[in-house]
């Protein structure tokens, strides 16, 4: 086995894992850093981000205003202090990825333009045309080369966090070149692993998005929180689930049902104009468009198609020159892989699961409940989202908390001693069994895709947008049998160089595990909030539940449930308005 | 219309063969499906020993470039009808060694592009209390093209001076050099010159233009290094008239 040791360590390389990565060099360049991702970092899921990140930088914009729209979006999940740090820091994270180079989109002067965006009432967007992931994480990672003290692990997937005397100290990953165990030791480690799209069928998640540092921490007895909270993006390409960028429709684009209506003014939404109105109809939030969706199903005026029913998103009024300067990879994905041309055809969009509002517990300093543990982006959960994430705040977030981590790991690092050795047996009794579970398991009966593909069915049935408790105690059960199936799960593949049966296998195992908690938090919140819509329980209840849930794993592999009052400071929970 | 369709997949085991050899699946033909569809057909129902890497599966993380019948493609932008009848060959990316199937082993790009500085030099840091530095519309677009690279290696795979010569730095090393030269808020184009203007850096490329034809993001590598070149052909000739002028 091989063994290494660095003072901070990040699982995962994407947005939040670099820029945490770049604030833990800059906090204290003596400090060894070790970035170790799955995926070569530029590969992150961070990527495929589209529209833009939000921060306060105009001058009819306030930081009240951002905060105000983040919590009324999240339907009063959010905590308030959290929300007050993020719209507050926002502004000069985004800046100093100005300074690293990104290349914003500008006004005709030079400055930063902005854009609107769904569920916020002001423009304060900032966007790389629609390719924004894209440009911050190659933005990110490029910058992150100059720091030596960042070593990589690229290609390296992390099975285990090891835990000693109370405090994590470091990871089991294996080399996919070399099949290689290593045990990589570090006084801190920082989870950057991002969401878990890939439990559900229909996603825009990218293959890689499989819940990793969720069930990590988890399995170590870390809460999750508000796993019950799901997003679905209201406008996913068909078949592929491809995103369309919410930005089509801040630049003015329509969605229309069967008879070219558009029917968001039929769900409390505003009164259609022919410009965006901020916060109204099509820039409504994401939880209550989708929901319209399903509504407008229901009443047999979408559009059915081999790949299910489908609404239209019109942005062809918005004309030629816009569309190549505002929105050309939409025109360029709708050509390539929808066979269509914006500027003269409606693009067909059905809803898709775009984002976990939960994940790891963390507090504002995105530490864990675990000592040395920390976690930023999207496989945490502070929590800024609440009960539904606004577009364009979650790449903002990860820039913020992000940096706050780094921070955070670098001074606890600092002043913390070495990891010790009894890690190193730890990680030799990872070794032995990842060879018995897999690499040396030849009875396997049960196929990974056949499993991963019921399992995907299960939570697509119990804990899609509308929910009941019937069926999720069903998904419940199901879930519970198709982990009892996993254990005898067929292995084909025995050998060590780039394995990535053996990584689809693990990815399977963590997916499973976070299926779990998604439907067991869903079963145990008898109320409808943001994203979470129970038909058998279709009010708000802030008496019983203006509180986070806390999903832990039992010894045996149960759950159980605590619950978390939310933090509120200067917004009393009120009713979300929109379109007035 | 068609039902199914014959893919010949490069395989590459190293602890079983020592050279790779080609195995054929028949996979359903679906107009909607690209080549990584089928990939993931065979890998979830034919043979789960097949590797490959993908991710995004729409045409930004860069991860699933092979050769689709002898050409440098992202796999999840290739259809299948394109190549109906069929069969297609799926090969690995080429000029790079393999370490398994259609994996290739990208270690060599990774270290050519930190060698090229790829992040913005500047003499002095303005602090961010100031403010973001100002760029036009025009300013912008004088990089923005260098700046789309996703890193998938196509260029590279198109390359016939890489091919020949893996020192060569190579199409998307410099055109994301260039990304950074022409960008207003960057000082650090003589650093980056006196590292491309080694033989290896930009001399290697003849202009063969292979590079912009393969790009899948319309990215213009062999325009950068026409760039470069005039870049350093004039410094080369500066240094002689006015050896003090540089720096």
């Amino acid at each position: 086995m091989d063994i290494s040791s660095h003072d901070v360590l990040l699982v995962g390389g994407g947005g939040a894992g670099l820029r945490a990565a770049i604030a833990v060099s800059e906090t204290n360049p003596k400090l060894k850093v070790a970035v170790v991702s799955k995926v070569y970092p530029m590969r992150s899921h961070t990527v495929s981000a589209e529209g833009g990140a939000a921060a306060v930088i105009k001058s009819n914009d306030s930081l009240d205003e951002h905060a105000y729209d983040t919590v009324s979006g999240g339907d009063w999940m959010s905590d308030q202090d959290a929300v007050e740090a993020f719209v507050k820091e926002a502004p000069e994270e985004m800046l100093r990825l100005e300074h690293w180079g990104c290349p914003w989109s500008r006004e005709p002067d030079g400055h930063i333009a902005v854009r609107p965006f769904g569920g916020m009432k002001k423009e304060r967007t900032w966007f790389a045309a629609d390719k924004t992931g894209f440009h911050m994480l190659h933005t990110l990672f490029q910058t992150s080369l100059k720091y030596n003290a960042i070593t990589r692990y690229d290609e390296f997937f992390v099975t285990k966090l090891l835990v000693d005397g109370g405090r994590v100290q470091g990871v089991v990953a294996i080399e996919l070149m070399s099949g290689k165990i290593h045990a990589i030791l570090a006084k801190a480690v920082i989870l950057c692993t991002g969401g878990c799209g890939r439990v559900f069928p229909f996603t825009t998640n990218a293959n890689i998005k499989n819940g990793d540092g969720m069930a990590l921490a988890y399995r170590a007895g870390v809460p999750l929180k508000d796993m019950e909270f799901v997003q679905y993006h209201p406008t996913g390409l068909p078949f592929t689930g491809i995103l369309i960028t919410e930005a089509a429709r801040s630049e003015g684009g329509y969605l229309l049902n069967k008879d070219g209506y558009r029917y968001l003014q039929d769900y409390n939404l505003g009164t259609p104009q022919p410009k965006p109105v901020l916060r109204s109809m099509e820039l409504g939030p994401r939880d209550r468009l989708s929901q319209a969706f399903v509504k407008e199903m229901e009443k047999g005026r979408t559009i059915d198609t081999p790949y299910g029913p489908v609404v239209h998103l019109d942005i062809r009024h918005l004309g030629e020159k816009i569309i190549n300067t505002k929105l050309p990879f939409v025109r360029e994905l709708c050509l390539k892989y929808q066979n269509i041309d914006p500027i003269k055809e409606m693009i067909p969009v059905r809803p898709v699961v775009h984002y976990m509002m939960g994940g790891v517990h963390t507090d504002l300093n995105a530490a864990t409940a675990l000592t040395g543990l920390y976690a930023a982006g999207e496989v945490a959960c502070v929590s800024i989202n609440g009960a539904n994430r606004l577009g364009s705040n979650s790449l903002t977030e990860l820039l913020v908390f992000g940096a706050r981590a780094g921070k955070a790991a670098a001074a606890f690092a600092s002043e913390t001693a070495e990891p010790g050795s009894h890690v190193v047996a730890q990680a030799m009794d990872e070794q032995r069994r990842l060879e018995r579970q897999f690499l040396s398991k030849t009875d396997g009966r049960e196929s990974i895709a056949t499993i991963r593909e019921e399992m995907q069915a299960t939570i697509e049935k119990g804990a899609g947008i509308y929910r009941t408790g019937d069926l999720l105690a069903q998904a419940a059960q199901n879930l519970r049998r198709l982990q009892e199936r996993f254990q005898n799960v067929a292995i084909t593949d025995h050998s060590y160089t780039f394995n990535t049966e053996l990584t689809a296998v693990l990815e399977l195992a963590f997916m499973l595990d976070v299926a779990e908690t998604i439907v067991q938090s869903a079963l145990q919140r008898s109320e409808s909030r943001g994203a979470h819509q129970r038909t058998d329980f279709p009010k708000r209840d802030d008496e019983k539940y203006l509180a986070h849930s806390l999903i832990y794993r039992n010894e045996d592999g149960s759950s159980r449930l605590e619950y978390l009052p939310v933090t509120i400071t200067r917004w009393p929970p009120a009713e979300r308005v929109y379109g007035k | 219309m068609i039902d199914t369709i014959t893919l010949e997949v490069a395989r590459y085991r190293p602890e079983q063969e020592t050279e790779p050899t080609f195995e054929r699946f028949e996979v359903p033909f679906n107009k909607d499906w690209v080549v990584l569809d089928a990939l993931n057909y065979i890998k979830d129902r034919l043979d789960g020993s097949l590797s490959y890497r993908w991710s995004c599966r729409m045409g930004v993380c860069g991860s699933c470039g092979m050769m689709v019948n002898g050409e440098p493609k992202l796999t999840c932008a290739t259809f299948l009808s394109k190549y109906v009848p069929g069969p297609i060959r799926v090969e690995p990316l080429r000029y790079f060694p393999v370490v398994r199937d259609l994996a290739v082993e990208m270690t060599d790009f990774m270290d050519k592009l930190k060698s090229v500085k790829p992040w913005i030099i500047r003499q002095e840091e303005r602090p961010l209390s100031e403010g973001e530095y100002l760029q036009t519309p025009v300013q912008l677009d004088n990089y923005k093209q260098f700046s789309m690279c996703i890193n998938c290696m196509i260029c590279y795979a198109a390359c016939p001076v890489y091919g020949l010569d893996h020192h060569f730095i190579g199409p998307a090393a410099l055109a994301l050099a260039q990304r950074y030269n022409m960008d207003s808020r960057d000082q650090g184009t003589d650093e980056r010159l006196d590292l491309l203007s080694q033989h290896e850096g930009i001399w290697g490329c003849t202009f063969v233009g292979e590079c912009t034809k393969a790009c899948p993001k319309n990215v213009d590598p062999a325009g950068a290094i026409q760039q470069y070149k005039l870049k350093a052909a004039t410094e080369w000739f500066k240094s002689f008239l006015m050896p003090w002028g540089r720096k």
